[in-house]
């Protein structure tokens, strides 16, 4: 039986947008969980740029996003959010008794009267080379994810790509596999020096095969896996590969994935809201942060942050029916935490 | 203000007028036209979705590492790629720069 999560607010995202609805939603006493498909909180800002200084945050002349993430998660420690990361959420639906079940692709469930959609630019999945069969060997020898190094022991082992995973893994590989190959489009590698340097030592000493300045362009199996891969070289043309399992290593991107089949009104890949509240056209469901448009929208993180403000302040009508909220200022009630949630 | 034409992936050609002392970026003004390009990231060199070739000989800005290594890592990548969030449109001399957008990749 997988496991069930209850809450009162379902945040699908865990960027600084979904962090602070965890501090707006504490203060009014509503329980948040976050649902990530990163293993880490914090979205793009830990995941793309981290070191990159921001200087639109009011009261920060210059924060790096990575510490604005910390201090986001400091920031709402008091009231002990839930977290499921690493896990993609795919299925939203409405339950018998109102609430909403969102179910991750891990199997996972949650359930909540109120969901906020705060998935920045959607959830970060591997950018797959445009190579036209490559949907027919998808974990039948195609990985985008080293997920088990010892799937590969003494397997041939395809990899391509110039940046520090695609080094990490043929010098961890290397050792695995029966025989690695590193294929890369171009001579430079972009990686750390120091992967870079042992990466051309493994080479030198015949441990992996390194191929430069190539490309696949093509996949040849049978219909149970993969047998092997069409280069296609700059200078010495086509030829073909033996391989067990490729391994296409070329960062991730951001894409709207679910979000987009779960009957909310979407406008160019953006989740459309009425701005009184930031709600959807689906009752109990929130869209806050880069992920929803409106006239005049600004993809900025402040925005967001108010945003999440006035939907927790609907969501207290779903969460909490005919209760009524009075208004306060944290410096007049200070911050008063929540419980340690039960766990089912 | 400067023109700049835009060929489309339906090998469209637009001619786009952009003002140089509005900070634009290439990626931009293609939004403001409306032109198939997203634009993900923002203009921070960290998606590729507004990936094009250059088709003219101007002189544009050189490429940044974070350009650089964004390309590394995007597919039909060919010698006068460029990402046309990081061509800055703030020069007289980009008048009649003509760009191709590159085929979308996943």
């Amino acid at each position: 039986m997988s496991k069930i999560v209850e809450t009162d607010i379902i945040i699908i995202g865990a960027g600084p947008v979904a962090l602070f609805a965890v501090f707006e939603a504490g203060l009014l006493k509503m329980r948040c969980h976050l649902i990530d498909s990163l293993p880490q909180p914090g979205g793009q800002l830990t995941e793309i740029y981290p070191k990159k200084p921001i200087y639109d945050i009011p009261g920060y002349p210059s924060v790096l996003a990575g510490d604005l993430v910390q201090n986001l998660l400091k920031q709402i420690e008091p009231f002990q959010p839930g977290f499921t990361l690493g896990e993609r959420a795919e299925v939203l639906e409405k339950q018998d008794d109102g609430r909403y079940s969102v179910v991750t692709d891990h199997g996972t469930v949650h359930l909540a009267p109120v969901v906020f959609v705060a998935g920045g630019l959607g959830s970060f999945e591997p950018r797959k080379p445009p190579i036209e069969n490559i949907g027919n060997f998808e974990y039948r020898g195609v990985d985008y994810f080293v997920r088990n190094p010892e799937d590969y022991r003494n397997k041939k082992v395809v990899i391509a790509g110039g940046g520090d995973s695609a080094l990490d893994w043929t010098i961890f590989l290397a050792d695995v596999a029966s025989e690695l190959t590193l294929i890369h489009r171009r001579t430079e590698f972009r990686g750390a020096l120091d992967s870079v340097e042992k990466v051309m030592d493994l080479a030198e000493r015949g441990k992996i095969k390194l191929i430069t300045n190539a490309q696949v362009t093509g996949l040849f199996g049978t219909e149970e896996h993969l047998k092997g891969l069409n280069i296609a070289h700059d200078t010495a043309g086509e030829f073909n590969c033996d391989t067990d399992f490729f391994i296409p290593l070329f960062g991730l991107t951001p894409k709207l994935g679910p979000i987009g089949e779960w009957g909310l009104e979407i406008d160019k890949g953006a989740v459309v809201v009425n701005t009184e509240d930031y709600r959807t056209n689906l009752p109990g469901i929130f869209a806050v942060g880069d992920i929803n448009t409106y006239p005049g929208k600004l993809k900025l993180i402040l925005c967001g942050f108010h945003e999440a403000t006035l939907a927790c302040q609907s969501a207290f009508k779903f969460v909490s029916p005919g209760k009524k909220l009075s208004f306060k200022y944290t410096t007049v009630t200070g911050i008063e935490g929540l419980p340690q949630p039960e766990t089912a | 203000m400067i023109h700049i034409t835009l060929i489309d992936r339906e090998n469209q050609e637009h001619i786009l007028e952009a003002p140089t002392d509005m900070g634009l970026n290439l990626m931009e003004l293609c939004k403001a036209y409306e032109l198939p390009v997203k634009g993900t990231c923002g203009g921070m060199a960290l998606c590729a979705s507004c990936h094009m070739y250059v088709l003219s000989d101007h002189a544009l800005p050189e490429q940044s590492d974070d350009e650089m290594a964004m390309l590394d890592s995007a597919f039909f990548v060919e010698p006068n790629s460029r990402l046309g969030c990081q061509i800055k449109l703030n020069n007289d001399h980009l008048d009649g720069l003509k760009v191709q957008l590159a085929p979308e990749s996943e």
